[in-house]
């Protein structure tokens, strides 16, 4: 609803929006209240909202805070033509039109991703300031500021929102899934915030993607493929934390408490991503989560196809925390000793040497194979790494195993 | 670049049902539609026939507007164009002369 707001009013009218929406939501509550809810209650606070829009429109008509001489807003100055734009304006493909659109403008190449997925936070998603602040750790005033740069780069850029144009769909539509991966990710592997904000980033995440799917002109193969993806991942996140709320490695996690629903939506989503011709790291990387979801037991997964895929992954580039993973798979195949091996090109990277989870994984590794001081070393040094307390005590759990053995 | 006042007079939809109403106002939008993408779009309203005269110098007030009937201000658009001429091709496009509106275009005088 937002975004179509601001479409009305322009986009460096972002407060004047959100009162719009806040004020609909209000009088819905207060109606419904003794009315009861009505059979359509979205239609019915799309109608509040307008109706308060056209208010607005009127009181400010000779004012400069909205910028009647934009083409498309000067037909919303005039009663000739007002009632019959608001009407278009609502009309529900035009709605989801503008939130895709609004939803390329914040993740517009020049914004940072931090302000990207603040933004989209803010204004699409209906968080509150303070909600967004604890989804990113951060303060209340961190995240105004960071509001304050996106609506200044709005003003002053004079980017507008719109659905790009076909040659340039498939790179910004690339950016708008890194933005939702992004934000998955803060909901899916933050280890700070609080429960609910987490299954909050997580849900809109998975919207934000669906919309997305929604659209003929975005419903690309790699926006299904990250579709698959997310619901891989989201299918497990019941099973990583324990009771106690200590982490679980895949292999000790109760496969029982995965959401078998989530997984076939995955797979529905992984087989839509499979046509065309481009193949994404989304692509590579729904396929291993699908290989994980398959196995009923840790032993039955299929390590051969995973490590396909990581070999796959490392031919399109190089990076260091997929050859991390990769490893992995190598230990299952082929033994520690390889897995160790295939790491050793790593040794030379000293930012990679910065990386906890680079340490644990070389720590498991030598633990395997009885190198017990080595591996603790490793461990020693991924529990100094990393900012988690859940990886800490993770970490502290291994260390104890190992001198329980020594000792 | 000149301002060009077109000033409807008579016709209007005011006995027409609601679906009307909304055929004309359709009509109205796309047109309007097409000055605003033009540029050539600066402004305009519809006008309620009720009004008010003031004559003789604010001695006598009328409860009506001057004109009535065929003759009473409906509403008025102004266009941004280089020339009268101009400004009458864009006014034969109003979808007032189909509900029975005579046109009048006068350019804006700029005094001084």
């Amino acid at each position: 609803m937002v975004s179509v707001l601001l479409k009305i009013f322009g986009s460096n009218n972002l407060e004047l929006a959100e009162d719009v929406v806040q004020d609909a939501l209000i009088s819905a509550l207060e109606t419904w209240k003794i009315k009861g809810v009505p059979d359509n209650p979205k239609a019915w606070l799309y109608r509040a909202a307008k109706n308060k829009a056209i208010d607005i429109l009127r009181k400010e008509k000779f004012s400069e805070s909205i910028d009647f001489e934009d083409p498309e807003r000067q037909l919303l100055k005039s009663e000739y033509t007002l009632a019959n734009t608001m009407e278009q304006l609502w009309d529900d493909d035009s709605i989801k039109d503008d939130f895709l659109a609004m939803m390329f403008a914040c993740c517009h190449p020049e914004i940072s991703e931090e302000n990207q997925i603040t933004f989209i936070l803010k204004s699409l998603c209906g968080f509150s300031t303070k909600e967004v602040a604890s989804s990113f750790l951060t303060s209340e005033d961190t995240i105004s500021k960071r509001l304050y740069r996106t609506k200044e780069f709005f003003r002053k850029s004079g980017t507008r929102p719109k659905i790009p144009s076909s040659n340039e769909i498939v790179p910004r539509t690339k950016a708008v899934l890194n933005s939702i991966y992004l934000m998955f990710n803060e909901g899916y592997n933050s280890t700070h915030a609080d429960e609910l904000v987490r299954e909050d980033l997580i849900t809109q995440a998975l919207l934000l993607c669906r919309s997305l799917t929604e659209h003929e002109k975005t419903n690309l193969p790699e926006v299904y493929a990250l579709m698959a993806l997310m619901c891989f991942h989201a299918s497990r996140s019941k099973s990583r934390v324990s009771e106690e709320g200590e982490m679980v490695l895949l292999a000790d996690q109760n496969r029982n408490l995965w959401n078998q629903e989530l997984i076939t939506l995955g797979n529905q989503y992984l087989n839509q991503s499979a046509f065309g011709k481009s193949m994404s790291m989304f692509h590579l990387e729904a396929a291993i989560a699908s290989a994980h979801c398959a196995a009923q037991k840790f032993e039955d997964t299929d390590w051969k196809l995973i490590l396909n895929c990581y070999d796959q992954m490392l031919a399109v580039s190089e990076d260091p925390v997929v050859r991390i993973n990769r490893s992995i798979a190598v230990a299952e195949i082929s033994g520690a000793k390889t897995a160790l091996e295939s790491l050793k090109q790593l040794e030379k990277d000293s930012r990679i040497q910065k990386y906890y989870m680079y340490h644990s994984v070389v720590g498991e590794f030598n633990e395997r194979l009885n190198q017990h001081q080595l591996a603790r070393n490793h461990y020693e040094l991924a529990k100094r790494l990393t900012q988690s307390e859940r990886e800490k005590s993770f970490l502290d759990g291994k260390l104890k195993k190992l001198s329980h053995l020594t000792n | 670049m000149n301002d060009y006042l077109m000033i409807i007079r008579g016709g209007g939809g005011l006995d027409s049902s609601p679906e009307e109403m909304q055929g004309h106002m359709a009509k109205w939008q796309k047109w309007m539609g097409g000055l605003a993408a033009a540029g050539q779009l600066g402004g305009g309203e519809p006008l309620m026939s009720e009004g008010k005269s003031i004559t003789n110098s604010g001695a006598t007030v009328l409860d009506r507007p001057l004109a009535e009937g065929k003759e009473l201000v409906g509403g008025y658009i102004i266009f941004k164009t280089d020339s009268l001429e101009a400004a009458t091709e864009l006014a034969k496009g109003c979808p007032g002369l189909q509900e029975g509106s005579d046109l009048e275009i006068r350019e804006i005088r700029k005094m001084g």
